[in-house]
């Protein structure tokens, strides 16, 4: 079971494209003449031309929806027509209405925009040309990570800029509270979703058949983002599967031959809502989109941004994806018009379909050399001298290349002038004084501030960096829980050290992209790696640490360890509450608060345990590994905590007792 | 319509008059006539050869451009085909002496003659023939006899369980799904039991239009028959030259025409078959009855693995006084599906109504004789000029479809209009008649192909169409095969709730190792496809033996159950042992 490697799973022989910066034409030519030119995307060759009102009318006149109509007004006493005309409003709310004219508008302001903040936008040349291939052959989803507001835009443009037929976007329906601007969106391809319709059967009708319309006859490449939302800790979230489900259908019943999904990951060596996002995970709320909001925005303008990359992953077919796992002869019975709920098989594909394309996104993000840095920088709080940080960032650079890192590193530069420069980018999170180099965590506090108000400005520097750290955390990660894993493993023998790997696996699986049920092919990877990297000797029975191999680990396992405190910090507060009926909704608060008071007592040092992000996906888990029950009481959820079981899992986390079958039996 | 024989949905093979002779007329390792047949003369240009077809005779000059810019095939690159059988490859046969001596004593005629076994081992599959032409021969039949009569097989049978040798029923051998094929795994003498001496039509009853024959007839000289006395059966299927009426029988065959007709199923009043049990029939000739599952349906499809058919009551109709040949042009393939929809949901089906895909109207042009006067030729320009430019129709997209109308005068023209109305919304009316064939001109210039057939519901055509077709090309690249494949698709039949569609499809085989494998992968994955995409796994064909493996994905584990516990109660020795189906 552990021996065979699988060899396409190495990480370090992936062959990557090389990138062009798209914004040094912009810099010579006229951005207007640009705006302007001749736009002639390549199409899908079975095309068949039709505008946004005739798009409207396929979907209103569909099967699918005329029965859902049907369905509805019998249940609900309406008659077809006030259904019919339900539909067509909410048609009307979602659709787009992609007009060529804003295009040009973006294409004109967004350059202008572009080269302000950004030194450099790169692109993989061959990536485009994939994609130039990919949409003549079959209709195309396009799939961007989502880290940012500026992802969408910066996809259109691109794909306008290389001729590509300009996608249609799913967006939430935040930004229709913006006036002006959700309408300009909407004008150029956008099209948006209610965020939560959970029962509205008409809703899903609608929706699902308008997306699936457009797919259908090809019309334009489908985009939407996999997380759902944009990661405000720059982790790639667990994907949802919704849409993914949605845009797979015409495969599965055979309207479509095959479905093109097109990965795109999208870098920012700085992300203009860096400390939007750290305020947001430590409580305070994000600013309702508003056009005014938009505005202040301007500030950004005047900032550098470094530079940003654009990896258009290859094409992956979906029917090669599927093939042996769904059974599409399954919707034989059934006219295609009646939806179906997917079965059990439909589900896991889809699950494990949509793991798979984040991978591929998160293995194809670059990486900056701050990354590095601020890695180094939150392990070391007390920050580090000039000269050892170059060292250790030398150190592990190498490392990370090792692992697979898609690390832009510039050529023919020293090491101590790639940190300087990184540093001096970044300068507004750290402190530099006499060659030590610090995060601005001791930052001097205001006369009045208070101490919990000194904490939570420690946190969102500190939040800020962890989401630099966070984007190299999927190179670092199996090798982590690896060393991990062995440090709290009670002994070398392989089979002990594998299921220490595999609590900690799953207990991190709603943290980290983790694909379900790959826990063995990981364990064999990480081993890999570290064997490889001379960290470890993999024997028959045993696992044994190299002589050299101490630092390594130590550092892989310091990579985990902010979760690993967080985690047990969550199951110690849910441990001592008091309240019986703790609500769903005080879970986060009642947290935050717990850990502030243990960083005011000096008894916790790691500031990531404020992160409300932290705190929901442990919850995620406690909730799985079913040692936290949801109980609904009256119209609030409240939570039912094993407190036996949670407190094993601290304990096991915190590695004072040993994981043991028993105990993960026992969950 | 057709002119040649070239939909391999045939059945079977023939020769009428003397055992040996048939040998001679047949072409024996490919298609119909050995005098008829496609070749590229001199100066390059095709001709089709023989006198027994319209087309026999002329000079087709647009085929060698179709030929050589669809295939990619050249005409310097020729296969030729192994002239004469290698009789000294055949294995001597392994008969079953008492058996063999039983059967002297009864007077049935017989043969252990090479020629005769090498003849009767094969049907019409691409795999079989091409091994014909490379000379390579598996396992063949032991031994042949002829039966004349409903008594002889009565005697045979019986015989053949006594000495416990394995029995295969042969009539026109034109099976395309292996069922021909002798099972590699059987141990026991195999024996092929030829029908072609059971040719009589033994009555007619013109008071109920039935017509009692011998199932060895071969579907023209029955229909010849039957036209002499003023009647016909009206069951064609594409093979009629060459398939037996017991083959429809057993392989539950469909005809051109059934709309007016009927299918096999729908034609026969009464069937006769002897089984290792007995001979299993119906006590009257009563229209329809109420008595438990219809028998019949057990016999209908049973490929030979239950028995031998050996008399069939057909019904009978009046040859029709009118026949009218048509075609509707259509700007593409969806306009000419949802207009044969229409006709079918109106259930105004002409006798045949077939719609060929962009790719088979094009290859039809190719088959276009050499024009005999300039008039011809400018109308032909005209039309051409008609529908492509006034109409604005794409020549890369525009289809055809045939029809063909049959009944008396009156009653033609009024269905011809109401068609035609139709028609007139997804379409335009145009004059015109197509066939196609090319498997053996392919053979000779590393060209290989054949084609298939499913059912599908009306929703899922297109789709089903696109994606086989699609399927097809896809898996001919990822096999290295380094020319676009011809991968074409026509419906042939039009049902209340779906259409039959037959899929052509083939390659040249030039750098491939082995094409015949390449071949039967693709053509796996295309039923694969089909499959998925909701097709039926045969229309008409069968299953045979090349298709068994979907039995149970397509009848359920019940269902294959049931048919398993019949064959066990009518056969337990296993004598039909083709191992067809099941």
């Amino acid at each position: 079971m552990f021996s065979v490697f699988i060899q396409p799973r190495h990480p370090v022989l992936k062959k990557r494209d090389d990138f062009e910066d798209v914004l040094e034409e912009r810099r010579r030519s006229s951005d207007l003449r640009y705006a302007l030119r001749c736009y002639t995307p390549t199409l899908y060759k079975g095309l068949v031309p039709c505008k946004a009102s005739m798009l409207k009318s396929i979907v209103l006149q569909s099967d699918h929806l005329q029965y859902v109509i049907k369905q509805v007004s019998s249940e609900s006493g309406d008659s077809a027509e006030c259904v019919a005309e339900e539909a067509s409003l909410i048609l009307d709310e979602m659709a787009h209405r992609l007009q060529l004219s804003t295009i040009r508008f973006f294409a004109f302001t967004l350059s202008k925009a572009f080269k302000r903040l950004f030194r450099s936008v790169c692109v993989n040349e061959e990536g485009i040309q994939r994609l130039q291939q990919a949409v003549q052959e079959h209709p195309v989803v396009l799939l961007p990570s989502h880290r940012s507001y500026m992802d969408f835009l910066m996809m259109s443009y691109l794909l306008y800029m290389c001729d590509l037929p300009l996608p249609v976007i799913a967006a939430g329906m935040d930004f229709m509270s913006m006036k002006f601007v959700g309408e300009m969106l909407r004008m150029s391809g956008a099209f948006f979703i209610r965020r939560s319709f959970g029962g509205d059967k008409l809703y899903w009708a609608v929706f699902s058949e308008y997306v699936k319309t457009m797919l259908r006859n090809g019309y334009a490449p489908v985009e939407f983002f996999l997380e759902g939302t944009r990661s405000r800790t720059c982790k790639s979230l667990t994907p949802k599967m919704g849409l993914l489900n949605i845009v797979m259908e015409p495969f599965f019943k055979g309207e479509l031959f095959d479905v093109n999904l097109v990965p795109v990951s999208i870098s920012y060596e700085r992300i203009l809502e860096e400390s939007l996002y750290a305020r947001e995970l430590l409580g305070v709320p994000k600013p309702k989109e508003s056009t005014s909001g938009l505005l202040k925005a301007r500030r950004v303008l005047s900032e550098d941004y470094g530079s940003m990359h654009v990896y258009f992953g290859h094409p992956v077919s979906l029917r090669s994806l599927a093939e042996g796992k769904i059974n599409r002869s399954q919707y034989n019975l059934l006219p295609r018009y009646i939806p179906q709920k997917p079965r059990v098989d439909t589900h896991e594909f889809l699950n494990d379909a949509a793991f798979r394309l984040v991978r591929i996104q998160e293995e194809n993000m670059v990486l900056k050399p701050w990354v590095l840095i601020a890695t180094l920088l939150l392990q070391n709080p007390d920050g580090l001298e000039l000269s050892f940080l170059t060292e250790q960032t030398d150190w592990l650079r190498h490392l990370a290349l090792a692992f697979g890192a898609f690390l832009d590193w510039p050529n023919h530069e020293a090491c101590s002038e790639v940190v300087s420069c990184s540093l001096a980018l970044h300068r507004h999170l750290l402190s530099v004084s006499a060659g030590h180099v610090q995060l601005n965590v001791t930052d001097a506090p205001q006369d009045e501030t208070t101490p919990e108000e000194a904490v939570f400005h420690r946190a969102v520097v500190v939040l800020s960096c962890a989401s630099y750290r966070n984007q190299i955390l999927h190179v670092f990660l199996r090798p982590a829980l690896l060393a991990v894993a062995m440090q709290s493993a009670n002994s070398n023998r392989k089979d002990d050290v594998y299921n220490c790997f595999n609590f900690l696996r799953n207990m991190f699986s709603n943290e980290f992209i983790l694909c379900p049920g790959d826990s063995v092919q990981d364990f064999e990877e990480a081993c890999y790696l570290l064997m490889k990297r001379g960290v470890l000797q993999v024997l028959e029975h045993e696992i044994v640490m190299s002589a050299s191999g101490h630092s390594t680990l130590a550092f892989l396992c310091s990579v985990l360890d902010p979760f690993l405190q967080g985690y047990q910090v969550v199951c110690r507060c849910l441990c001592e509450e008091t309240n019986e009926n703790l609500t769903e909704k005080e879970f986060i608060p009642a947290v935050r608060s717990f850990a502030l008071k243990l960083i005011l007592a000096g008894r916790l040092k790691c500031c990531e345990a404020l992160s409300s992000d932290l705190q929901k996906n442990a919850l995620a888990a406690l909730l799985r590994l079913k040692a936290v029950r949801k109980v609904k009481v009256g119209d609030q959820v409240t939570l039912k905590v094993n407190k036996i079981a949670v407190n094993s899992l601290e304990d096991t986390l915190g590695g004072k007792i040993p994981t043991l079958k028993p105990i993960l039996a026992r969950l | 319509i057709c002119l040649v024989a070239a939909e391999v949905n045939a059945c079977q093979h023939r020769l009428s008059l003397s055992l040996s002779l048939r040998q001679e007329i047949m072409k024996w390792n490919g298609w119909g006539y050995s005098d008829s047949r496609f070749l590229f003369n001199k100066k390059g240009q095709a001709e089709f050869t023989g006198k027994r077809y319209r087309l026999s005779g002329l000079i087709l000059p647009s085929l060698k451009d179709w030929f050589e810019g669809t295939f990619g095939a050249n005409l310097q690159h020729k296969s030729p085909a192994t002239p004469t059988v290698n009789l000294s490859a055949v294995a001597p046969p392994d008969l079953n002496e008492p058996f063999v001596e039983d059967l002297k004593a009864a007077g049935v005629a017989m043969s252990h003659d090479p020629e005769d076994r090498v003849f009767r081992a094969h049907g019409h599959c691409l795999h079989e023939i091409f091994a014909l032409r490379e000379g390579r021969i598996g396992r063949v039949p032991d031994m042949v006899v002829w039966p004349s009569c409903h008594k002889d097989v009565e005697k045979i049978v019986e015989l053949a369980c006594k000495h416990n040798v394995c029995l295969i029923p042969y009539g026109g051998g034109t099976s395309v799904s292996s069922a021909l094929e002798c099972p590699r795994e059987e141990t026991r003498s195999i024996v092929s039991l030829d029908t072609s001496q059971m040719n009589r039509i033994l009555w007619i009853d013109e008071k109920n239009l039935t017509a009692h024959v011998e199932a060895g007839i071969i579907g023209q000289d029955l229909e010849r028959q039957l036209n002499e006395r003023g009647y016909c059966t009206g069951h064609e299927p594409d093979s009629m030259e060459f398939s037996s009426l017991g083959g429809w029988v057993a392989t539950r065959a469909s005809g051109m025409k059934k709309n007016i007709y009927g299918n096999i199923e729908e034609l026969v009043v009464h069937i006769k078959m002897v089984t290792p049990r007995g001979v299993i029939e119906k006590s009257c000739l009563g229209p329809r009855m109420s008595t438990g599952p219809d028998i019949h349906h057990f016999i209908l499809g049973s490929e030979g693995t239950l028995g031998v058919v050996t008399e069939v009551t057909l019904k009978i109709r009046p040859i029709p006084e009118y026949q009218k040949y048509g075609s509707v042009v259509f700007p593409n393939f969806q306009q000419g599906v949802a207009c044969l929809r229409e006709v079918a949901r109106q259930r105004c089906a002409p006798a045949s109504i077939r719609l060929m895909d962009n790719e088979q109207f094009q290859f039809g042009h190719a088959l276009k004789p050499q024009v005999s006067s300039i008039f011809t030729s400018f109308l032909d320009g005209l039309k051409k000029f008609y529908i492509t430019k006034f109409k604005g129709f794409d020549p890369h997209h525009l289809c055809v479809a045939t029809l063909l109308f049959e009944g008396d005068r009156g009653k033609v023209l009024q269905h011809e209009k109401q068609v035609y109305d139709i028609a007139a919304k997804f379409g335009i009316h145009y004059k015109k008649h197509l066939c196609v064939c090319v498997q053996d001109l392919g053979m000779d210039y590393y060209v290989i192909g054949e084609s298939f057939e499913t059912s599908v519901p009306w929703d899922r055509v297109l789709d089903l169409c696109r994606n086989v077709k699609e399927r097809i090309v896809r898996e001919c690249k990822e096999r290295g095969v380094q020319f676009p494949p011809l991968s074409t698709c026509r419906v042939t039949q039009t049902y209340d709730a779906g259409a039959c569609v037959y899929f052509y499809f083939a390659f040249n085989y030039r750098g491939l190792s082995d094409p015949v494998h390449v071949y039967e992968q693709v053509e796996h994955a295309a039923r694969e496809e089909i499959l998925a995409n909701g097709g039926s796994l045969s229309h008409h064909h069968g299953v045979g033996k090349l298709r068994k493996e979907w039995m149970k994905e397509s009848v359920s584990g019940v269902g294959l159950g049931m048919l398993k516990s019949v064959k066990e109660y009518v056969d337990p020795q296993n004598v039909f042992g083709n191992r067809n189906l099941l």
